[in-house]
């Protein structure tokens, strides 16, 4: 099994990322997700200094992937997705059906997580067209999966988002802006305050969602490490981690040893706690709505 | 390019037989539906047809000389293909007019089934861009797409520069503010989603209670919105709610409000949409015969004179009735919205 990084969902100013990857390049991860998948208005790297990070990274020996922008509108979205999908060193995860139209019976491509690949037809079709990775969509159960795993075309890796807050929601608006009561237009950039994106509570106090900018996100943090054998037992190819502001390299440490079986998933678990800014849920992954949280019950006895 | 003189459909909501009648009656052209179970995306009790009353509701959309399209738009779960498949196979039986599909596998399975069968893509398949649409046209022939309302007016211009798949707009109705077929708040919520299950904040996971602080509702115990005496109450849509960012409390991802674009309709002709879209198929029969009615004027008062067209008072009037929270909006179409 191995274990990636995704895409940054938040934006940062270019010193800050920078050094994040600088720290990934040296960190237990074997794939590394880049590019700004969340808004075109985040502009402080652009694609040739996304590019420049992808090669430090892949010299330092990681798999590098590049991420497609999400929701794509304008021409100018297109003429940055046609740049990406053009490049010739590196694997392309495409999160729009455009940028499948781009790639497909070209390239070989990462089938994204906002493709929507809820059953094994669509997953053929796909494979068909060059895809040989599959990320699966958030909301699917280990039920579902094991379903999908069944009937899996050869050659192609199964990747399962297993750690972070959830990319729930893409939308025109940006809610980063409408808190500022400022235009998507003119949004001054107020992303930038929002390190690991803007909680959103209901009104009596519950932490429910997170605003990043045009993406809502889950404010728990989804987090599989507790269901870890059975990632391992449903033949997982990867296990992707998501960014956020602090101790990532952390996170993927534990990970990594957990899945190395140095470190039983209970224990890395209760040690992850305090590194996450949000209590954790993996409902979803237990058919279940996603922000429950099923502890497992003999990691409950031993954690 | 998109002709400007072609066809301009008002397609309407049919959640029931009896709307459906009431639809082709107040002058809808096409109008889609659904069948009872969660193949569609208003998977909700009481609503969609059997094939009875689908045989039927096609036979009286045919007599009146007007289209009857079948809404098959959620993605199809590993446990049920079949399901989705006999959908196809039932629409193309009943002489369905097109089927309206999100999900690539399921395309395909209904153009190599059905070559004959007309196929429209459904705003559930998030394609937002023409290298999108024409990825659906080439591959399984699609001839029209719902366009996700997220869109400037603008954007939606110069994508049918670049595509000769028909493209159908929502015109009026609930808004989604997020990009349909990629959101899962619904499902992060109640486990349910539209993608999954065909339903957003389904009513099994409802709950209003009176407190000393006001009414509240809640989504699977999530309190979503709490009001006050003399305030309208709203169903408790989750992106609908009042909630706290950063010590605020207000709509912090949308209003309850209706889409209305009633006074684009000369821009929409003369760009050549093929379709605009009424959104209701959870709704009432009363609703949809107001909303078709007026509609229906419009568009033929546009058509006649489109240099001279103005939005009617009692047209506005008519549809602020059936709009939630009695608000309407020109939704992302009028780009400062964002």
């Amino acid at each position: 099994m191995k274990l990636s990084l995704g895409p940054l969902l938040y934006y940062w100013d270019s010193e800050r990322v920078n050094a994040f990857y600088d720290a990934i390049a040296q960190s237990p991860v074997d794939i590394v997700y880049l590019g700004e998948t969340v808004c075109s208005r985040r502009h402080l790297l652009r694609l040739d200094d996304w590019l420049e990070v992808a090669r430090k990274l892949s010299d330092a020996g990681k798999e590098v992937v590049l991420s497609t922008q999400t929701l794509i509108e304008s021409e100018s979205d297109l003429k940055t997705l046609r740049k990406i999908t053009a490049n010739p060193n590196f694997r392309v995860e495409a999160n729009d059906m455009g940028a499948v139209r781009l790639l497909a019976n070209r390239v070989p491509f990462v089938a994204g997580p906002t493709l929507n690949i809820y059953n094994p037809q669509t997953l053929q079709l796909l494979a068909g067209m060059g895809a040989t990775r599959w990320v699966m969509p958030v909301e699917m159960s280990a039920a579902a999966l094991a379903d999908m795993q069944q009937s899996r075309p050869d050659g192609m890796e199964t990747e399962v988002f297993a750690y972070g807050r959830l990319p729930l929601a893409f939308s025109a608006r940006c809610f980063t802006a409408r808190h500022h009561n400022l235009q998507k237009d003119d949004c001054q950039f107020r992303c930038l305050d929002y390190e690991n994106g803007l909680t959103l509570k209901t009104r009596e106090g519950q932490p429910f969602l997170t605003l990043n900018g045009i993406q809502t996100q889950s404010a728990r943090v989804y987090n599989l490490l507790g269901d870890f054998e059975e990632l391992r037992a449903s033949g997982v190819d990867v296990v992707r981690v998501s960014p956020q502001a602090y101790h990532s390299e952390r996170i993927l440490h534990l990970f990594r040893e957990t899945l190395e079986q140095r470190l039983p998933p209970g224990l890395a678990l209760s040690q992850m706690e305090k590194l996450m800014p949000e209590r954790p849920c993996n409902g979803y992954w237990h058919g279940k709505p996603g922000l429950d949280f099923i502890p497992q019950p003999a990691l409950a006895k031993s954690a | 390019m998109q002709p400007e003189t072609r066809k301009f459909e008002l397609v309407c909501p049919a959640g029931s037989l009896p709307a459906l009648k009431t639809a082709v009656d107040n002058g809808a052209d096409c109008v889609y539906m659904g069948f009872r179970d969660d193949t569609n995306a208003r998977n909700f009790t009481g609503l969609n047809f059997d094939l009875n009353n689908a045989r039927e509701g096609v036979r009286y959309a045919h007599a009146k000389g007007k289209k009857a399209l079948l809404a098959l738009n959620t993605y199809p779960q590993t446990s049920g293909w079949q399901r989705w498949t006999s959908a196809i196979d039932n629409a193309a039986e009943l002489g369905m007019d097109a089927v309206i599909l999100a999900d690539p596998g399921l395309m395909q399975y209904a153009a190599k089934t059905h070559p004959q069968l007309r196929l429209h893509l459904s705003v559930q398949g998030s394609a937002t861009n023409y290298e999108a649409i024409n990825f659906y046209h080439e591959h399984f022939g699609i001839q029209r797409a719902v366009v996700p309302r997220v869109l400037a007016l603008a954007q939606v211009e110069q994508l049918m520069s670049k595509t000769q798949v028909e493209i159908e707009l929502f015109g009026f109705g609930g808004l989604c503010v997020m990009v349909e077929g990629r959101c899962a708040l619904s499902s992060y919520a109640t486990g349910d989603s539209p993608n999954t299950c065909g339903v957003c904040s389904p009513p099994k996971a409802v709950r209003w209670q009176e407190t000393p602080n006001g009414l509240e509702s809640r989504l699977n115990g999530i309190l979503i919105d709490r009001y006050g005496k003399d305030e309208n109450t709203g169903y408790p849509t989750l992106c609908k709610g009042r909630f706290d960012v950063a010590g605020e409390t207000y709509y912090a991802i949308e209003e309850p409000t209706s889409l209305n674009t009633l006074e684009l309709l000369p821009e929409l002709m003369r760009m050549g949409v093929a379709a605009i879209k009424i959104e209701g198929r959870q709704r009432s029969p009363a609703y949809v015969a107001q909303v078709t009615k007026v509609w229906r004027e419009a568009i033929d008062a546009c058509r006649r004179n489109r240099e001279q067209f103005a939005v009617k008072p009692a047209w506005m009037n008519e549809l602020g009735k059936v709009s939630e929270g009695q608000q309407q909006t020109l939704g992302a179409y009028y780009r400062p919205w964002k």
